[in-house]
């Protein structure tokens, strides 16, 4: 019974990785060419693909008061937060 | 604490003169040794409260208050191959106080409530425009009362022809941990006078602590609106990677330090999508999945819409959810069995849900704040609930003046 539901939460991971997989493979071919003049948007402060100076200290207790860390472009280690 | 306040605000007004006017003659390229270009101060005052302290086994007091200010300085330069160099060095400093950390003491005697936390850092970045490349070193630094850390990383980007660009960097931190027990488990120790044991001790050993990190990143921009980045770390940590004065009471009512395994492998996984809808509002989206080999599993979801009430001055409400399984090693107060391996009964390690939600603004005019070198002002609050009852708020405020 218990492997079943093993078997069963494996497949529907393998799924979910799967149909993320196919989503950025489909976002990567539906790129349309944009030249420097057309980037007025995407260089907008507020469009960075990283996390802003103002949060760095709350990805920092984030990353005390719970188990995970990283994949946000911040530090990975240094500093205690033992309290 | 009014000393580090007032320093902080001396070097606000410091930086206000600090910068000079600038002209290039943009038809010739000339090298241009390094200028300060930029400069940048984030402040946060952090609290909290909860009911389960890992000092006192799982029970007790959390509350922290914790008022970070960090000053960060920008230069840039080009050399004769037009290549940019960028030289930032930083300089945090934060103070805490935590009421757990006077049951170090098994008495709550510990007069050592408060700490400091120095952290400099150094960062080099070159950037060949022309070649679409950039490589970077940086050097990092962090010390508190009970914990050194010192870190190293190197780093590139590499331009894609199609707007993408693939990232990868390498970081080690080499840390060491004061072995600083609660009292019932300090050796014997005579000294005249009283209070907290970690008061009088001569001296304390060390443990190390070491964490290697690859970073993998790729950004891509998808069309005129939208751009997105996947980023992926590959960290593994060595060593005592537990803390000495974390208590865990067992069923039968005995204590002991927290004992946690000598290495862990942590794989997240992190997918950014950013969206200028219309013209007046911005959605920032972040998924990260995250597993280990100590059994945490979690996901975290976040969403932040910057709506721009004019061009230069924005209003971003903001939403974090986050949710992790417990770790293998985790049981709450005299809920381990004498015969467990490993056990902790800090409750990062449990499992939990939480909600961080809150609100920003963000002013960058383009001549600058107040007539002067003052060019982004951002505000940001955010309140925390963790299933925990673990409960806090964040305010920051970033200044940055070129």
């Amino acid at each position: 019974m218990r492997v079943n539901l093993k078997q069963q939460i494996m497949k529907r991971k393998i799924l979910l990785c799967g149909v993320l997989a196919l989503s950025a493979a489909g976002m990567m071919t539906a790129c349309t060419p944009v030249k420097e003049y057309q980037k007025n948007r995407l260089n907008d402060a507020e469009m960075t693909l990283s996390s802003r100076k103002v949060e760095k200290n709350e990805s920092n207790f984030q990353s005390y008061r719970e188990g995970a860390s990283g994949a946000n472009g911040g530090k990975t280690g240094g500093g205690c937060g033992c309290n | 604490m009014k000393r580090i306040c007032l320093t902080v605000v001396g070097m606000y007004f410091m930086l206000l003169h600090a910068f000079s006017q600038v002209t290039r003659d943009s038809s010739v390229f000339r090298p241009r040794k390094l200028k300060l270009d930029e400069v940048d101060l984030v402040s946060s005052y952090y609290t909290q409260n909860g009911d389960h302290s890992a000092v006192r086994g799982g029970i007790g007091s959390e509350k922290v208050t914790d008022l970070a200010n960090g000053l960060e300085l920008k230069w840039v330069g080009w050399d004769a191959h037009q290549r940019k160099n960028t030289l930032t060095a930083g300089l945090g400093i934060d103070h805490h106080t935590a009421a757990s950390q006077a049951y170090i003491s098994k008495t709550g005697a510990s007069r050592r409530t408060d700490g400091l936390r120095l952290y400099p850092s150094l960062d080099w970045t070159r950037e060949n425009e022309r070649k679409g490349t950039s490589f970077s070193l940086g050097a990092y630094y962090s010390n508190e009362f009970n914990y050194q850390s010192i870190g190293f990383s190197a780093g590139g980007t590499k331009k894609t022809k199609s707007n993408g660009e693939l990232g990868l960097k390498l970081s080690g931190y080499f840390d060491r941990v004061k072995l600083i027990f609660p009292s019932e488990f300090e050796p014997a120790y005579t000294s005249a006078g009283g209070g907290g044991r970690e008061d009088r001790h001569p001296d304390y050993g060390s443990s190390p602590r070491e964490t290697y990190t690859a970073s993998f990143s790729y950004t891509q921009v998808i069309n005129t609106r939208l751009q997105a980045a996947f980023l992926f770390d590959l960290v593994e940590q060595h060593g005592y990677l537990g803390l000495p004065f974390h208590r865990v009471y067992f069923n039968d009512g005995s204590d002991l330090v927290e004992k946690l395994p000598s290495n862990r492998f942590k794989l997240p996984l992190g997918v950014r999508l950013n969206y200028f809808l219309g013209d007046k509002v911005i959605l920032r989206s972040y998924y990260r999945y995250y597993v280990d080999n100590w059994g945490i599993r979690s996901h975290t979801a976040s969403l932040e819409v910057p709506v721009k009430l004019t061009p230069f001055f924005s209003v971003t409400p903001f939403y974090r959810y986050y949710v992790q399984s417990a770790a293998n090693y985790f049981a709450a107060y005299e809920q381990h069995l004498t015969t467990d391996t490993y056990y902790s009964s800090n409750y990062a390690l449990s499992a939990f849900s939480s909600h961080f939600f809150g609100a920003g603004i963000r002013m960058a005019p383009p001549k600058g704040l107040f007539n002067s070198h003052l060019s982004t002002l951002e505000l940001r609050f955010g309140h925390y609930t963790q299933t925990t009852d673990l409960v806090s708020n964040v305010v920051s405020l970033h200044l940055q003046f070129k």
